[in-house]
């Protein structure tokens, strides 16, 4: 292993932003489901169907 | 299942609920493999430890790339197969696209700063990579802001297919022109011009990265078609009121 250096400060910005992104991006693809998931259950509860749904076809066919 | 199943929404999220808890944790193992190779490979002779940005910079420009690629597919789908998912993988992919575009033109900048004595030069690599960075912008405010996704699904379509131009010019633009960004040194003719003890990490750390593209894209295809299913409930929703 080796030591980072004297460009050390740029090697470690380097993997700190790109950490930075990728969590970012975890965190609001994770939190843009829960928030999904919450409306549609609402939904539902509150005894809204979609159209396939009412006609007991395949959910799927409703595109999506 | 066969793979026209997939063409079925509900079949897909079945088939990403089951596939995704796997993927995210063989791209947690690939990560965590990858960054020990990382710590252990040597210093470049000529670059020294700042060789060590490269592990980051190379994949997150490939799958900056590569987004536009399955964007770009995803815009056929859309366009000429009007394949149910193509609009959703589209959109689900150009964040995505988006953040590795980003998180390679930084680490070049950082990289760029000790090796070259500059964060930016216009030059045609970093240009062409800049001008993919700013069409995934467009894209994302053309999803963005359209209300009805039916309507923005064919312009997206479109302005895909278009910035698909721009991919063929960042690969050769270090070839066609004279650039101060090195030319290709693992994607050749010849042969990787890169060392085993650098070029073994940097693969497995593309895995990664390749892996965890896959995680996001699948896991934002399903929150894209669950959002299209709350408006879609919405609707009905306000038509019986």
């Amino acid at each position: 292993m080796s030591s980072l250096g004297p460009h050390a400060d740029f090697i470690i910005a380097s993997y700190a932003v790109t950490a930075l992104v990728v969590v970012a991006l975890i965190g609001w693809i994770a939190a843009d489901y829960r928030a999904q998931r919450r409306v549609l259950g609402d939904l539902e509860q509150r005894g809204v169907t979609r159209r396939s749904q009412r006609s007991g076809g395949d959910a799927a066919s409703d595109a999506t | 299942m066969a793979v026209i199943d997939l063409a079925n929404p509900t079949r897909f999220l079945s088939l990403v609920d089951r596939v995704l808890p796997w993927l995210a944790g063989a791209t947690a193992l690939v990560f965590a493999y990858g960054l020990y190779r990382v710590i252990g490979a040597p210093d470049d002779y000529q670059q020294g430890a700042t060789v060590k940005i490269m592990f980051l910079h190379v994949p997150a420009a490939w799958l900056g790339m590569m987004g536009w690629g399955v964007m770009t597919v995803a815009a056929l789908g859309t366009l000429v197969w009007r394949h149910p998912l193509a609009d959703v993988a589209g959109k689900a992919a150009a964040p995505i696209g988006a953040a590795f575009t980003f998180i390679c033109l930084i680490t070049g900048s950082l990289w760029g700063r000790p090796m070259w004595g500059t964060y930016w030069v216009w030059d045609a690599r970093l240009t062409s990579v800049l001008v993919l960075f700013l069409l995934y912008l467009g894209m994302l405010a053309l999803y963005w802001t359209a209300e009805d996704p039916n309507r923005s699904a064919r312009a997206a379509a479109i302005l895909a297919l278009v910035g698909a131009i721009n991919i063929p010019i960042i690969k050769f633009s270090v070839e066609w022109w004279n650039t101060l960004h090195q030319p290709a040194s693992v994607m050749r003719m010849g042969g990787a011009a890169i060392d085993a003890s650098i070029l073994v990490p940097l693969l497995i750390m593309a895995l990664a990265f390749t892996l965890l593209f896959f995680t996001l894209h699948f896991a934002a295809m399903r929150n894209e078609i669950l959002r299209r299913r709350v408006r879609s409930m919405r609707m009905m929703q306000a038509r019986s009121a």
